[in-house]
């Protein structure tokens, strides 16, 4: 691929994964003001790594959680990642063990979560979680719904930050699109040294099977 | 016997005793069923002479109340598989188990292990055991943990822990749970009506988000979501499925680790009320078909018949 190509390709590509994580940012922040709750995160699961990782916080212990990683199965996070089923306890300090695992990874202890997971077409993507919901507002069906349609906005977002992020790793020459990346670098080479096309032709062959 | 004449004749005419047959093996979704030749019984078609053969076990009142359904019923001989992150041994509100399976997926395949000693990995499949076990105090509760060991594989421990389940016979299956996987939906559906067929009621929780997702809206399950009224024996039908019942499922008191408990709201809590429920009826009436038990839950859901 040629400099300038690649320079192109390389900015616009920073530059989305720059708004989708001030997308994600947006969602948090709303879903915190919309509940009046204390804090509000989102958690993208790195599949590779079997792990949970704060994406985006939003409240008082917030940004020093960025990039901070869990294994998927630890705690309430992970029991909704795993079940794909949203869930909202009132009273988490009566777990122990609960409480003492948060607060050694984010030094905030809430007394109340709602997790919902992020899901888009049939992947899961993670965990959005609403922390420290007012103590005297009786949760409803209606909040549970509008948790809904947050994960939702959510979800979408993370899929867009994690393709920004493959189309990323690409050009870097990681990850497992890194060989088509390659492969359109050798075609614009061979292209430029004016080479007959017929490796063109074979990639539409290839394509034409596919 | 030899030649396909015979065997359609064996087909037609002496198959045998579907009430026994049992799965022996299960395969990438077949199902065979080893027949035994004691008892007979109407296969595809029945003959006029044959109908004494489908004779109910159940006299069908004129009027199903829920004293009829469950009164005096405490669950007792009623099996409840509790599919889930493990079940507190010990839990006050739980009580005995019968038995703690876990299942496990590595690249030597499938390890069912009979006697797991890892407890509740999470809480969530102590506080649906509570929940059932609320209901139905008698009940025996098997745990069978598909979750709690990552994500990594979960689908398909999910879709080998029910496979377990329903091999072992076991009267309910509660399912706080779901995979969104395309892949696995034909496996689990295929479980699903085979469940069905043997009697093994599968009680699967929905989803109150716009996902596609399983095994809930298969027709051979009970799925369940959430209503907001505190009384754990009031419970909806819903006329516009795939959502069957409505139950208790918002701010409920329910078991969780270390022996505690937590307020919790979702619709994992509302699939074990119906779980309870089902296993109260099942223990007053043994012989329900999953068809059967369905319709005693309709007709005695609260906006149906549940106030007589």
């Amino acid at each position: 691929m040629s400099e300038e190509l690649r320079a192109a390709v390389a900015a616009g590509v920073l530059g989305s994964e720059q708004s989708y994580r001030e997308l994600l940012q947006s969602i948090v922040e709303v879903a915190r003001a919309i509940f009046k709750a204390k804090a509000s995160s989102i958690f993208l699961l790195d599949e590779e790594a079997d792990e949970l990782v704060f994406e985006a916080v939003s409240g008082e212990e917030s940004q020093s959680l960025i990039g901070e990683r869990f294994p998927s199965s630890t705690g309430i996070a992970g029991f909704v990642l795993v079940s794909r089923q949203p869930l909202v306890i009132d009273d988490v300090l009566a777990d122990p063990r609960f409480s003492r695992e948060v607060a050694e990874k984010t030094g905030f202890m809430p007394k109340g979560l709602m997790a919902v997971p992020l899901l888009h077409e049939e992947r899961v993507l993670g965990v959005l979680e609403v922390l420290d919901r007012p103590q005297d507002a009786r949760f409803t069906l209606v909040e549970m719904e509008l948790l809904g349609l947050f994960a939702n906005q959510a979800a979408i977002a993370l899929d867009l930050l994690q393709r920004a992020r493959r189309a990323q790793g690409a050009l870097a020459g990681d990850g497992d699109v890194a060989v088509v990346a390659r492969v359109a670098a050798a075609l614009d080479a061979r292209r430029e040294e004016g080479l007959d096309d017929s490796a063109y032709r074979l990639l539409a062959e290839l394509e034409r099977l596919l | 016997m030899s030649g396909s004449g015979d065997l359609l004749e064996v087909m037609c005419l002496r198959v045998h005793a579907i009430k026994t047959a049992r799965p022996r093996f299960f395969f990438q979704g077949v199902v065979r069923f080893e027949l035994m030749a004691e008892e007979p019984l109407p296969a595809w078609s029945l003959s006029v002479d044959a109908v004494e053969r489908i004779e109910l076990g159940e006299t069908w009142p004129g009027e199903v109340t829920r004293e009829w359904a469950w009164g005096g019923a405490t669950g007792a001989g009623v099996r409840v598989c509790v599919l889930d992150s493990g079940i507190e041994v010990g839990h006050p509100r739980v009580g005995d188990i019968q038995q703690s399976v876990a299942i496990s997926i590595d690249a030597d395949g499938v390890t069912v292990d009979e006697k797991d000693t890892a407890g509740d990995l999470c809480g969530h499949g102590t506080a649906c055991a509570g929940v059932i076990r609320s209901l139905a105090p008698e009940c025996e509760l098997v745990s069978v943990r598909v979750l709690g060991a990552g994500y990594t594989g979960s689908g398909e421990v999910l879709l080998e822990g029910l496979r377990w389940a329903i091999e072992q016979g076991f009267e309910v299956v509660n399912m706080s749970l779901s995979t969104t996987k395309q892949k696995f939906a034909g496996l689990l559906h295929e479980l699903a009506d085979s469940a069905y067929f043997r009697r093994t009621m599968l009680v699967a929780s929905a989803h109150n988000m716009p996902v596609e997702s399983y095994p809930w809206r298969f027709s051979s399950v009970i799925s369940v979501g959430s209503h907001e009224q505190d009384d754990p024996l009031a419970y909806f039908y819903n006329p516009s499925p795939p959502v069957e019942f409505f139950a208790r499922g918002v701010d409920v008191d329910v078991a969780w680790t270390g022996g505690g408990s937590l307020v919790c709201t979702g619709n994992s809590f509302a699939t074990p009320h119906i779980s309870g429920i089902a296993a109260l009826v099942l223990s007053k009436h043994p012989d329900l078909t999953p068809f059967q038990l369905k319709s005693v839950l309709y007709l005695t859901a609260t906006n149906v018949g549940g106030d007589r």
